[in-house]
């Protein structure tokens, strides 16, 4: 087995510090026996639970999609060719890398991967979409449906497509029902033991009042769904296949790291500058007021989506003069994803920032930081110690309600041509191709369909989440 | 009132100056006139004699922001910036890269924007009213719940669903209206049907959301308690209590988008094909005219001003406690 080259793309590691340094706000929420409390009334609610679960599994998957790696070309005998290079002496052949970026969660779904048809094919279809000549056995030219090149390939003439697929089905999901009973056994057991034994918990932990029914059957409908995707993906194309031949499930799946991705990115990248410029201009008042609302004014009067596709246009300008900077398509991709998660954020930074401004100045009226002041503490530990934390609940509701926002964007943005590098996987480029293949006859519907359904759901737990969150949060809601 | 009005207006202008700088910074500084002209030019091998011509012909063959080379006058008029930037103050749009006048063009694609973008804008914001109205009637039951949850639903879909969805049923099976397309008159009502539907349905699940706390928090107040406790009817108490005061925030909140209806949008334009304000941009970004861009991110803050002054004004109209200063 050879050794594989690492690729860390920027966006990579930005992801990684971000959930990095949100596991870290989280932690530190938690000791706050105030912040306890509500992120508990978040999760005593059923649908706050499941809907944390479902977007912790794509968040999980856009993990495994953030590890990269390049897999090495089989070595080529290159006796006596001219190309051969000075470097006879060398003992040690140069392993040269695939040009394709490979990642963890392609290891995961190779299955469904690299059985690429010619073109589109129906879900679960054996044959293809679209009429070829065929020479039959007397030599007759006849134009049918011919047979995929790697779906159903293990079936033989005249077998049932939906017996077989019935009888794998019933096979995978009895594989994740078992492993979901093992998995809830083990976790009755522990905390049963916990109980008896008193294991260092309290009575009034999470643990005795989470939704556990809500939380087995969410994570058991993930388990059972991905085992019979794992299981059912090496024989067939769930979803069908695109254009190219491509599965498209497995596009569809590769396009949640972009989602996941462009929904925190975005907000996550603007949030320190939301932040510093919000409260130094309700704190400080005076010229630094009129500055920063100057500058959100301004900002926030430009049209977003035309800020968004000027920025956009610009940067592509600006890859094609320098092509030097980028070796790989994929870095290339990467750069202008990462300036798009930039530029999206500063057309909604305004927002947040407003609002920051106007509860710090509502909050240094308040007594107490009154006295501070008159006692000559130094304007940065007021700051931290006294205004941030009267209005990290502003902070955390933006950052939940923009995140589904930003991935809805997404789609228009790629649809309209201003979106993600046309070689990404993302939700708005299948979106996008969408238009030529909803005007065919018969209708090529599977595409579109599984990227709607797909940002549906995460959007659709966002939202849900983000809203159990506000509810917490909110004094205003509150009651 | 009036004083307050001009100082507004007087302040919009140094917020104005500061979207023409990074618009034009944006456009100027990393997308340089040459290479513009190579782009418009559209070939490889150009001569220098025909860059510095498209240049010439469209004024871009001045210094960006400075112009030294004159220093008796034109310091800072003599520039593209001064040309293709301040002239907007005054509404002078200039030419667009392919020599149309943008002027013009405005005036003309305005109507077919204002025709999707009104209709779409009342209807939903009444049919908005109304479903919050209703759910706010059934508080606290299981029809508000279910009502709330078919709300998040209805917002967690992409808006690009909705526009998909109507065309493949209402235009092409079921042939109710045409696909897109668009033609002036009275003929225009055909074409315009299926976009306002769409543009209303993708709005109700986010405002009849917004607008339910809105009339809660109105319907929670005291007056409203005291009118139930002296015997009203409920329905009246809905109607002639809190429907007229839950209005207040919820019209001053909308005054800001009216005057931005006549730039039209975007995205129901461009899937629709009609000829308004939000195709002409699209176009223009797509073609890299970046004269008709400019022009359009200026006009889009001149009305974003405007919306915000109006709504200043409302507050003043529909609560008299407010006064401007």
């Amino acid at each position: 087995m050879l050794a594989v080259q690492p690729v860390v793309l920027l966006s990579d590691l930005l992801i990684f510090a971000l959930v990095a340094a949100l596991i870290l706000f989280f932690v530190q929420l938690a000791r706050d026996p105030l912040a306890r409390g509500r992120w508990r009334s978040v999760f005593v609610s059923r649908i706050g639970s499941a809907a944390f679960l479902v977007i912790l599994f794509y968040v999980l998957m856009a993990l495994l999609d953030s590890l990269h790696y390049r897999e090495p070309l089989p070595a080529i005998a290159t006796s006596g060719s001219v190309a051969e290079p000075a470097s006879e002496t060398m003992t040690e052949p140069v392993v040269h890398y695939s040009q394709e970026v490979k990642s963890v969660l392609d290891a995961v779904l190779a299955g469904l991967h690299g059985q690429d048809e010619t073109t589109y094919s129906e879900p679960f279809s054996i044959y293809s979409f679209a009429r070829e000549n065929q020479t039959s056995d007397d030599g007759n030219v006849v134009r049918a449906f011919p047979r995929l090149a790697h779906a159903g390939s293990h079936l033989q003439e005249g077998d049932s497509v939906a017996a077989d697929v019935w009888q794998r089905s019933l096979k995978s999901v009895l594989t994740g029902v078992a492993i979901m009973a093992a998995l809830v056994i083990l976790h009755w057991q522990w905390r049963l033991r916990c109980t008896a034994q008193g294991c260092g918990l309290k009575s009034d932990d999470m643990g005795a009042v989470l939704p556990w029914k809500t939380i087995y059957i969410t994570l058991g409908v993930l388990v059972v769904g991905a085992c019979w995707v794992l299981e059912l993906g090496q024989y067939y194309h769930i979803l069908g296949t695109d254009k190219v031949g491509q599965d498209v499930l497995y596009q569809g799946l590769k396009a949640i790291r972009t989602g996941v991705l462009i929904g925190t990115l975005a907000t996550l990248l603007t949030l320190p500058l939301a932040i510093l410029l919000g409260i130094s201009a309700g704190y400080f008042r005076g010229w630094v007021d009129d500055l920063v609302q100057y500058v959100y004014t301004t900002l926030s009067s430009i049209p977003g989506i035309l800020l968004i596709a000027a920025s956009v246009l610009l940067i592509d300008v600006y890859i094609e003069t320098h092509p030097e900077q980028f070796q790989l398509t994929t870095e290339r991709a990467d750069f202008k994803f990462l300036a798009l998660c930039f530029i999206l954020g500063m057309t909604s930074w305004t927002g947040l920032c407003r609002l920051l401004r106007a509860e710090t100045l509502k909050v240094s009226q308040l007594d107490y930081v009154q006295a501070a002041r008159a006692f000559g503490v130094r304007h940065g530990r007021i700051i931290g110690r006294h205004i941030l934390p009267n209005v990290t609940h502003l902070i955390l509701i933006a950052l939940v309600l923009d995140f589904s926002g930003f991935v809805l964007a997404e789609a228009v943005l790629s649809y309209i041509g201003v979106g993600v590098d046309p070689s990404m996987a993302s939700w708005g480029n299948m979106i996008n191709e969408a238009r030529a293949e909803l005007s065919r006859e018969p209708v090529v519907w599977w595409s579109v369909a599984a990227a709607f359904v797909l940002m549906f759901i995460l959007v659709l737990a966002a939202n849900l989440f983000a809203d159990k969150v506000r509810d917490a949060f909110d004094p205003r809601s509150a009651g | 009132m009036l004083a307050y009005i001009i100082r507004r207006l007087l302040y919009a202008v140094p917020i104005l100056v500061g979207v023409n700088v990074l618009t034009f910074a944006l456009f100027f500084v990393v997308n340089s006139p040459d290479q513009m002209a190579l782009v418009q030019l559209g070939d490889k091998h150009i001569d220098p004699q025909a860059v510095e011509q498209w240049k010439v012909q469209r004024g871009y063959d001045k210094p960006l922001f400075i112009n030294d080379r004159d220093d008796s006058q034109g310091l800072l008029t003599d520039t593209i910036f001064f040309d293709k930037s301040m002239r907007l103050f005054v509404l002078d749009f200039g030419k667009s890269d392919e020599g149309r006048a943008i002027g013009d063009d405005i005036q003309q694609r305005m109507w077919p924007s204002l025709a999707v973008a009104l209709p779409t804008f009342i209807v939903g914001l009444t049919v908005n009213i109304a479903f919050a109205l209703f759910v706010v009637m059934f508080r606290a039951s299981l029809f508000d719940t279910a009502a709330m949850v078919a709300c998040v639903v209805l917002m967690s879909i992409s808006g690009v669903f909705y526009v998909f969805a109507g065309q493949y049923f209402f235009a092409k099976t079921w042939n109710l209206v045409p696909i897109s397309g668009y033609l002036a008159g009275i003929d225009a009502v055909r074409f315009l049907i299926l976009p306002v539907i769409i543009g209303v349905i993708s709005g109700i699940g986010g405002g009849t959301r917004l607008y339910r706390t809105l009339f809660l928090e109105e319907a929670n107040k005291d007056y409203v308690r005291t009118a139930r406790a002296k015997g009203v009817p409920e329905l009246t108490v809905l109607f002639r209590h809190i429907l007229p005061n839950g209005l207040i925030p919820i019209l001053t909140s909308v005054v800001v988008v009216i005057p931005s209806l006549f730039m039209g949008s975007l995205l129901t334009e461009s899937f629709f094909g009609i000829p308004g304000l939000g195709s002409y941009t699209l176009d223009a970004i797509q073609a890299q005219d970046f004269a008709i861009v400019r022009s359009m991110v200026f006009l889009g803050s001149v009305l974003y001003i405007i919306g915000l002054i109006l709504t200043d004004i409302s507050y003043t109209l529909v609560d008299p406690r407010v006064r401007l200063s």
